[in-house]
């Protein structure tokens, strides 16, 4: 065990209740490198582990806003600039016919942005990951809810950590090995 | 809570969706059971059954009928089919407007039920989704084969070209590109990504290592870490509330087809609202047909519970009344324009060589379905199936009527025309129907059609402990 790096030390428990109040009672115990793993999505589960806000959105804005102006813009440059076709004095740039097409690159940018940014500020793809050296954390897609403490945290010690963490009451604690 | 004596006063109280006699999910249920009872249908032993293998090969052979009509299309060009000027749209167009109108069902149950916080749509959304590609990827089938030359369809993309040509972007078959392409894209993405979750599940539940690599790749290496599931949650909502209106603009698109275009029976502003829930109507009826017979073979009765089946119902009569409502306004306004092609047009489909289509569209929209006013009927799963299917039907021939007998009855009598479909109009229509059951088949086989995390918090929400979950936040009791 010794011989390999420590990643942190994990503690099982059944219940999203069980694993947000152990959430907050690690961080009251002065841990900052924690994270919870759980089968669903737990309110204030995310806060407890210190995560205040996502950029998400901020991409889904900027996705959007790229994709409805080169929309626009492709229309517009298509008719004006390069290709103007005079078809009875009409105007070259009839603009409500370009927003159809506006409004579906829109959504397009919006949409693949969003998607992009949820995936690459969660670190996914990500084929390996410490966590999954623990059998037991196979059950945290099914029924389980695990609470980690890294090992880089600067209040980590094995030994005591250990012991807070089985002060929790959780099912099982385990060590993580890098 | 709803007591039972206070149920039927609909005003004061409202039924509580979750607890008392009717839930949306049969009691006794755990986060372990709803996730063994859904993955073991995928990843169990035996669940290659004869009834499945019968089903996909029936399936299969139609796709390989697909792929003779389109291998004659080629040599022989889209002549082997029943169209000429003036009826050139004939069943190609019918059939595209009919699928791309049943994908939308499957948008509206996972986004738009999603923003309103409908928590019936959490057991059905899954295949819902699944419906809505597999028919937007038979609907993009129609414009390309009836192009004639389907090889060529790049010609439909703005690229850069020796030509020095660009699509026309004032016309609504280039709006209709982007709009296809776009609702597909977006429905995939949305799809994939309620599927992360899922398959981590598949993941470590698998038993042989090709199904653990398999599905291992296809969750990206979800660990369920409480900082991903806060920003999957809000790039769920982000995403549901951006195909919300891309579904409503999907329709209006294809109604731009017709209404822009001058011809009798196609030239009128309602069109666009009326698409869209003439889309809906339909996409619920092949939300049922599906979902009926897959909650008996595959006993799904304790998730999709006979709630389920009465509120989709509901949905379908509402949206059929909008639909005929849309049908009398139509026929008003043709009348009351005081317009002589319009009324001649009316008139043709009414008492003209199709009016049996007609007045079959009429039964099978507008009449049948009124059966669902009956709670009994809601609730009886042979009589709804026949009639989701009645109203698919129906469906198809609304857009038969609108597109050939619109065509086959222009201005001027030397363009009248009848239209007879060839036995590879039908072949390509029965093509289509395999290719969509053949992926259906597939995604029911190897990918949960339920989905797990949504059923999981569901479990949570209804069980003691009480709601702590953030997916649905529950609005407080009226």
């Amino acid at each position: 065990m010794n011989s390999k790096a420590m990643y942190g030390l994990l503690a099982e428990f059944d219940s999203p209740e069980e694993v947000l109040a152990a959430a907050h009672r690690a961080r009251e115990a002065g841990y900052q490198r924690i994270d919870a793993f759980s089968p669903i999505p737990v309110e204030g589960l995310a806060e407890a582990i210190g995560f205040e806000w996502t950029s998400v959105p901020i991409f889904t804005f900027l996705g959007g806003l790229f994709g409805g102006c080169a929309g626009f813009f492709m229309c517009w440059y298509a008719n004006v600039i390069s290709f103007p076709l005079d078809i009875g004095g009409k105007p070259f740039n009839s603009w409500p016919a370009w927003i159809p097409i506006t409004f579906e690159l829109t959504i397009l940018g919006g949409a693949i942005a969003t998607v992009v940014a949820m995936l690459a500020l969660n670190g996914l793809p990500n084929p390996y990951h410490p966590v999954f050296n623990v059998e037991r954390f196979a059950h945290s897609t099914t029924d389980k809810f695990f609470l980690c403490i890294k090992s880089h945290d600067k209040n980590f010690d094995l030994q005591r950590t250990k012991a807070f963490l089985e002060g929790l009451k959780p099912h099982g604690v385990f060590e993580v090995e890098e | 809570m709803a007591s039972e004596g206070s149920e039927k006063s609909v005003v004061a109280v409202r039924p509580d969706p979750l607890h008392g006699a009717d839930p949306l999910l049969a009691p006794g249920q755990t986060l372990g059971s709803v996730t063994e009872k859904i993955s073991s249908i995928v990843i169990g032993k035996g669940n290659t059954t004869p009834g499945w293998i019968f089903g996909a090969f029936i399936s299969f052979c139609l796709l390989m009928l697909l792929n003779t009509v389109i291998t004659l299309l080629a040599i022989k060009g889209v002549g082997i089919w029943g169209i000429n000027i003036p009826v050139a749209w004939g069943f190609a167009i019918t059939n595209f407007v009919w699928w791309i109108g049943i994908g939308h069902a499957g948008t509206l149950i996972s986004a738009f039920l999603l923003l309103l916080h409908q928590k019936w749509r959490t057991s059905i959304n899954r295949f819902a989704e699944a419906m809505t590609i597999f028919a937007v990827m038979c609907a993009g089938m129609f414009p390309l084969l009836h192009m004639g030359r389907p090889w060529l369809f790049y010609y439909l993309l703005p690229y850069p070209n020796p030509m020095w040509l660009w699509p026309q972007f004032r016309s609504p078959l280039v709006w209709d590109v982007f709009a296809v392409s776009t609702y597909f894209t977006v429905s995939l993405l949305f799809w994939f990504v309620g599927l992360i979750p899922d398959m981590a599940t598949l993941r470590d539940r698998a038993t042989s290592r090709i199904k653990k690599l398999v599905y291992g790749i296809g969750s990206m290496g979800w660990r369920g870490s409480a900082s991903h599931w806060a920003r999957y949650e809000f790039a769920s909502i982000l995403l549901a509330g951006l195909a919300t209106p891309l579904v409503v603009s999907v329709h209006t698109v294809v109604s731009f087809d017709f209404t822009i275009a001058i011809v009798p029976g196609w030239h009128s502003t309602i069109f666009p609202p009326y698409f869209v829930a003439g889309a809906i109507y339909s996409g619920f009826a092949m939300v049922l047909t599906l979902a009926i017979p897959l909650r008996k073979y595959y006993h799904l009765e304790k998730m999709v519970t006979e709630r389920h089946l009465d509120i989709m119902a509901k949905v379908m009569l509402a949206t059929g009344i909008i639909v005929a409502y849309s049908y009398v306004m139509e026929m008003f306004m043709a009348f009351y324009s005081a317009n002589q092609y319009e009324r001649a047009q009316f008139v043709e489909r009414m008492t003209g060589q199709y009016a049996f289509v007609f007045w079959t569209l009429i039964t099978f929209n507008l009449v049948l379905p009124q059966f669902l006013w009956w709670r009994k009927v809601r609730r009886h799963e042979l009589a709804l199936f026949l009639i989701s299917l009645v109203i698919n039907i129906g469906m198809w021939l609304e857009r038969f009527v609108i597109i050939v007998v619109s065509l086959h009855h222009e201005y001027e009598p030397s363009k009248w025309f009848m239209f007879f479909p060839t036995r590879w109009d039908w072949a390509t229509f029965a093509g289509t129907i395999g290719m969509f059951f053949l992926l259906f088949y597939l995604f029911i086989r190897f990918l949960p059609m339920i989905s797990i995390v949504e059923m999981r918090t569901l479990v949570h929400e209804t069980s003691e402990t009480g709601p702590h979950t953030s997916l649905y936040p529950v609005p407080p009791e009226a």
